[in-house]
């Protein structure tokens, strides 16, 4: 049995928002919430993508159409072929959590779905805060009134939809009423930064997800590295403890020449 | 028990991460130290920035891996903070570099000497880059002109190639860089290039569509070269291809090598691969009544 990717014929494309695609596919593996694939396409190129959706019959991927991989990704149709290898990764753990708050910034909730309905599954009261840029790139949104109802809290940064304003602060509100047994993350890794600041302030568990440029997916050729740890294997999902301790997370990225870049002056990796 | 002097450089056991492996950043580095590797070695470095190639880039195949990462390098300009931060590495560090020429090679090799690595690889070998590396390993001349190169600019540094086991020759090979200069005879890189077809895909798979073969498959051409090399030359040599457990690397020390070079166990065995192999060496030894590591070095050869 090899890593090589797998050819899975892709069954169902679901238009999320303007900009963010849903793609099914059967491929069978047990994957766990925040687990990624390499997904390739044949002959362009193959990026590490978190699955959005987990069941026994299919996996999916949400991706954002944005770089050229990803807008070519978006032009697929039922039938296209991928290739996929995986999943890789550590996903996020709910051992001993029986109150959570998820927090998801722009295309962060595609890993996060997996998770609240691992929640939902194991009884977990769960409160999501999604957040995006306007009212237009909320992903995920219908999908999460449905499973969450009043649990659901929606920030924009326009003010376009729900609360006006960033993720993080709707989370402190929260935080103030209330202790969950953990909080969880994904999304720009300055919001994420701030997600764990309050969290190390309120000392309470949080579990981020990250993404840096990869390679090889399984933590042989330390492309992903962040301080001493490697996204891809280590991660993606890390303890909040973990990066409190980190010199990089927040700060610094690396390029795909393996140079140091500040995150601020890269932007960010995801997406999705 | 396992202590190994290797050009100078004191190690706590023989094992040698590889380049090109984890060896992005000093962090990663100094972790596979604690981890248990008694050197580690850098990712090569080259003249000036480089992205390397588009993915795929690194695979597991049924008997090993393949890879065509195409170099990349933030450049000897940019490595200062990694080697000022590898100052503290608990084992020696092993600088690799890489060049398209002769004057690239000796302008990355004069641009990280005064960092003082403990030795410098020079990457030779590298079968993934048209240009670079490919040319210089496989003839003995081109190869010794490098070495001399090198050795010229680096004074006390032990520089040490990294043959290709695509030389027609690589014992002739190994003889030239030594006549020129080198400390140490580091061998071998990669095998091929080879490539992997997807048949439903109908496409090569890695980006490049040829990549270097590594792993358990390329083993007994790894000990073959080094057998040969032990035979040719008189510096140490540092062994690698394939070696997964302990026994590998005790054949590999059999066949001439004084350090072992750990890469793709790694993928196999995680980051623990250094500390496993060198329990299971001690594991082998104590069995043999073998007190020393050196006892072995060689042991293969009539």
């Amino acid at each position: 049995m090899s890593e090589l990717p797998q050819i899975v014929k892709i069954t169902k494309v679901q238009r999320e928002t303007g900009e963010h695609h849903t793609l099914f596919f059967n491929f069978k593996a047990e994957a766990a919430p925040g687990q990624f694939l390499m997904v390739w396409i044949p002959g362009v190129d193959e990026k590490p993508i978190s699955l959005s959706k987990i069941s026994k019959e299919e996996l999916a991927i949400t991706v954002q159409c944005k770089g050229s991989w990803s807008k070519r990704v978006c032009g697929f149709e039922s039938g296209t072929k991928i290739g996929v290898r995986g999943p890789y990764g550590n996903g996020f753990s709910t051992e001993g959590v029986k109150k959570a708050i998820i927090v998801a910034g722009g295309c962060g909730s595609a890993p996060l779905m997996p998770l609240v309905e691992k929640c939902l599954v194991e009884g977990i009261e769960t409160k999501f805060i999604l957040g995006a840029q306007n009212a237009k790139k909320l992903l995920f949104k219908k999908e999460l009134i449905e499973k969450l109802g009043d649990n659901l809290y929606i920030t924009t940064d326009d003010g376009s939809e729900g609360t006006k304003g960033f993720t993080t602060q709707t989370l402190e509100e929260l935080l103030g009423k209330e202790k969950p047994d953990c909080v969880y993350s994904c999304g720009p890794e300055i919001m994420m930064k701030g997600v764990l600041d309050i969290c190390q302030k309120k000392k309470i568990k949080s579990q981020l997800s990250l993404e840096r440029y990869m390679r090889c997916g399984f933590g042989v050729c330390g492309q992903c590295v962040m301080d001493d740890l490697m996204v891809c294997k280590d991660g993606p999902v890390f303890s909040g403890k973990t990066l409190s301790e980190s010199a990089e997370f927040g700060k610094l990225t690396r390029l795909k020449s393996g140079k140091e870049v500040s995150l601020k002056e890269f932007g960010d990796w995801r997406q999705c | 028990m396992l202590e190994t002097d290797f050009c100078g450089l004191k190690m706590k056991n023989p094992t040698v991460l590889a380049s090109g492996v984890m060896g992005c950043n000093a962090a990663l580095l100094k972790r596979v130290a604690r981890e248990g590797a008694g050197a580690v070695t850098m990712k090569s470095i080259g003249p000036k920035e480089k992205e390397g190639h588009k993915n795929p880039t690194v695979l597991e195949w049924e008997h090993g891996l393949i890879n065509a990462v195409g170099l990349p390098t933030a450049g000897y300009k940019n490595a200062e903070k990694e080697f000022k931060e590898l100052e503290k590495c608990k084992s020696p560090v092993i600088a690799s570099i890489y060049g398209s020429s002769i004057e690239e090679f000796t302008e990355v090799a004069e641009g990280i000497i005064g960092f003082e690595p403990a030795m410098i690889e020079i990457n030779i070998s590298c079968p993934n880059t048209k240009r670079e590396g490919q040319i210089f390993g496989t003839s003995p001349e081109v190869a010794a002109e490098v070495v001399k190169a090198v050795a010229e600019v680096c004074g006390k540094i032990p520089i040490m190639p990294k043959l290709t086991p695509q030389a027609n020759n690589i014992a002739a090979v190994a003889a030239a860089c030594e006549q020129a200069g080198a400390n140490a005879i580091c061998a071998i890189n990669t095998l091929g290039p080879g490539m992997v077809i997807d048949a439903d895909a109908r496409k090569p798979v890695l980006a490049n569509k040829f990549g270097g073969v590594s792993g358990p498959a390329i083993k007994p051409i790894a000990l073959r070269c080094v057998y040969q090399i032990y035979e040719a030359v008189s510096v140490p040599i540092l062994g690698l291809g394939g070696i997964s457990n302990g026994r590998d690397a005790i054949e590999m020390a059999m066949a001439g090598a004084t350090a072992i070079g750990v890469g793709s166990a790694t993928f196999y065995r995680g980051i623990e691969a250094f500390k496993l192999i060198s329990d299971e060496m001690k594991t082998w030894m104590k069995e043999q009544g073998v007190k020393s590591i050196k006892e072995i070095v060689g042991a293969a050869h009539d």
